[in-house]
């Protein structure tokens, strides 16, 4: 019995020493870590924004991390004006990171394509702005109604003739997707000091 | 070797060995029967679930407008609901029913617990269905590895832990002094499985440290959770279908501690020019290179082991599809080790190459090995034979060769995708275009490992069901000239090699 429980007991403690560095321990070294210039905590729309992001799995194509200068071509790119920081992200309760880049990274994505119209384009039908795209269209996260019932709250969609809906239909965005835009919004990176301790 | 004859030598007067029938292997396969029938069939299932969500993923690259209506089939969820399926369905209910078994042959008592086994194949299946459905619905909690909504895993972690006891309750009736090799692996894993799920579930993870927590978890259940059934199962099945015991236990010991204290360090490469503090890097890449040891050990070990015998791969169905899967172990551990390195990150992180490399583990290691056990196991549990060599030998070539096209097209694929996005002079939409012929080749390959699937499943549901006349004999691929497999087994089994030979018999 003791050679048993020295086998097992032994292999369940060297995964505990890990557990222990690699999970608890950056936890801690982070805990005390400030906001970089420009992140703050999210409104009630970009909340939302993000929960769409991660509900449709954004992740699987686009990573929200801008390697550092010297490691990768992403700020010749103009995907940021510098490398992520722990501190970006003090406010993200669900780390959205990212290991795949079938897309685009995205965490200054509202530096790099701010402008509403396409970015809503784009959502409604990728294609109809970045021909070649593989990226899925979100339809359902639009409404198709005829323009005479479109209230002055709501923002249509502007679509080039060959993605837009016949006759005199438009696309009207949801609150869903206006969230999503807000959130994406907040993925900016401010440039700082290099030597400060962000 | 000389350690091997020496530990096979009858010892004396084993203690409660002693009182074993002569037929003990049938009374013990016939103990583990509901349960090993139960989670594999269960995995089979999941597999085929799997496959299909998988596919559906992999043709939205070529169609990105196909089936764009429905939120329940977009990209973002299909493809962590295939990842769910074939991780905590498949390849880990596969895990546990191989592991059912061999644990109770290896220790040479019945199983107990059987209950417990059924009630736990319950649970984990309808933590299945909620997690599966919750990912669809739009409930995934975005943590890769982990996507599954908490209500999966609060049905899924007690069915872990119901496993855990049965397995402990028969390590306590054991019949044998030595454990052998697989044992360490099997038992290793029960207790680095929960213990990761439950870890990662804590709620005391959020920014970059719930990045770190996130790859430390995910590493680890490939490398602890699915790797050490596999290798159990290849400890024992090499030996057992050549007839001869492994080249050496004390190379297989020093395999499983290198395992043990490098590979849970291993999982923050995933980070690797990250946001993450860089000593976790760092740290994950020096355990990522010295994880060679392990895999160099455990290679050595099994090719001598077959060396001499390559001919059997011929006939017997389990030995290639084990064989395949210990050599791609192999393979994916070095190029692991390799590719953990910043030189290699910086162009294959973020690309396809990642998804070749992870197919390469959990398929062309860890699922060709399990379906090999299966083709082993499965006859001596339900007391039937495969009905088809032909089909058997259909479900091999469609896999085998589907994985090595999947791998080898993501691999180029990946390396000039992360070659591309180093040159900021190539637009992106250049990049997309270029690797557009690669997926191609991934849903062609994609289709027919899942052709290999449905095979495999119509092959298991005609020996559960016992469907047709009873085959005569074990199956092979091709007809076995005399003296080839020992035939003088202590089960009476045709495939079975002799007692003094065999893994169980070192005590």
């Amino acid at each position: 019995m003791t050679r048993a429980a020295l086998i097992f007991l032994g292999a369940f403690a060297a995964v505990a020493m890990s557990f222990t560095a690699l999970a608890l321990l950056p936890s801690l070294q982070l805990s005390t870590i400030e906001p970089t210039p420009g992140t703050s905590d999210y409104t009630y729309s970009e909340q939302l924004g993000r929960e769409v992001y991660i509900r449709e799995g954004c992740m699987y194509c686009h990573s929200q991390q801008v390697r550092p200068e010297g490691f990768g071509a992403d700020q010749a790119r103009g995907w940021g004006p510098r490398g992520s920081r722990p501190g970006d992200y003090v406010y993200d309760e669900t780390h959205q990171l990212g290991t795949m880049r079938t897309g685009p990274d995205l965490h200054d994505i509202g530096s790099r394509q701010p402008s509403r119209d396409w970015q809503l384009a784009h959502l409604y039908q990728p294609r109809s702005v970045s021909p070649g795209s593989v990226m899925p269209a979100y339809p359902y996260l639009f409404e198709v109604k005829r323009e005479s019932n479109v209230r002055p709250s709501e923002v249509t969609v502007p679509l080039s003739s060959e993605y837009a809906p016949p006759g005199d239909s438009v696309v009207v965005a949801t609150q869903e997707a206006l969230a999503l835009y807000d959130y994406l919004m907040t993925l900016t990176l401010d440039p700082i000091d290099q030597n400060s301790d962000g | 070797m000389s350690d091997a004859s020496s530990e096979s030598a009858p010892q004396s007067s084993p203690p409660a060995g002693s009182s074993l029938p002569a037929n003990w292997r049938r009374v013990v396969d016939e103990s583990t029967r509901g349960p090993v029938v139960a989670f594999i069939a269960s995995a089979t299932a999941w597999l085929l679930i799997g496959s299909l969500l998988a596919l559906i993923a992999s043709f939205k690259f070529q169609f990105p407008d196909w089936w764009v209506q429905q939120s329940w089939l977009t990209f973002g969820r299909v493809r962590p609901a295939h990842l769910n399926t074939v991780i905590y369905g498949w390849i880990s209910m596969a895990g546990v029913g191989i592991s059912i078994w061999l644990w109770a042959r290896l220790l040479k008592t019945r199983l107990r617990g059987q209950w417990l086994l059924l009630l736990s194949v319950g649970l984990w299946n309808v933590g299945m269905v909620v997690g599966t459905i919750g990912i669809l619905a739009g409930y995934s909690r975005a943590i890769e590895w982990v996507e599954m909504p908490l209500a999966a895993f609060a049905l899924i972690v007690p069915a872990l832990l119901l496993a855990v006891v049965a397995f402990i309750r028969t390590l306590w009736q054991r019949h044998v002094q030595h454990l052998y090799i697989s044992v360490w692996y099997i038992g290793a894993s029960l207790l680095w499985g929960p213990f990761l799920v439950i870890a990662i579930l804590l709620p005391i993870y959020s920014g970059i440290p719930e990045a770190t927590a996130n790859w430390w978890y995910a590493h680890n259940i490939l490398g602890l959770w699915i790797t050490p059934p596999a290798l159990a199962a290849a400890y024992y099945f090499i030996p057992k279908v050549i007839g001869r015991p492994v080249h050496s236990y004390h190379l297989s010991y020093l395999g499983f501690w290198t395992l043990a204290l490098f590979y849970n360090w291993a999982g923050v490469h995933h980070l690797v020019g990250g946001p993450a503090p860089q000593w976790v890097v760092t740290v994950s890449i020096a355990f990522s290179a010295m994880m060679i040891v392990p895999v160099i050990v455990v290679a050595v070990n099994h090719h001598l082991t077959v060396v001499g015998h390559f001919k059997k791969l011929l006939y017997s169905p389990t030995l290639r599809f084990v064989v395949f899967g210990a050599m791609s172990y192999t393979v994916v551990s070095l190029q692991g080790s390799l590719q953990s390195f910043r030189y290699w990150q910086e162009v294959t992180h973020f690309t396809h190459y990642t998804i070749a490399h992870s197919h390469l583990g959990v398929y062309a290691f860890a699922t060709m090995i399990a379906f090999g056990s299966i083709y082993y196991i499965m006859p001596r549990v339900v007391d039937w034979e495969w009905s088809s060599p032909r089909l058997i030998s259909l479900h091999f070539w469609s896999t085998g060769l589907g994985v090595g096209a999947y791998v080898t097209a993501l691999t180029i694929g990946g390396v000039i995708q992360g070659l591309q996005l180093l040159d900021p002079d190539v637009s992106f939409l250049t990049i997309v275009e270029d690797t557009k012929p690669w997926l191609v080749v991934r849903s062609v390959s994609g289709t027919l490992m899942t052709i290999g699937h449905f095979v495999f499943a119509y092959l298991l549901a005609r020996i559960l069901l016992q469907s047709g006349a009873r085959p005569d004999g074990p199956a092979y691929f091709h007809p076995v000239p005399e003296g080839t497999f020992d035939t003088t087994g202590g089960d009476g089994r045709g495939s079975a090699p002799t007692p003094a030979l065999d893994p169980e018999s070192t005590s």
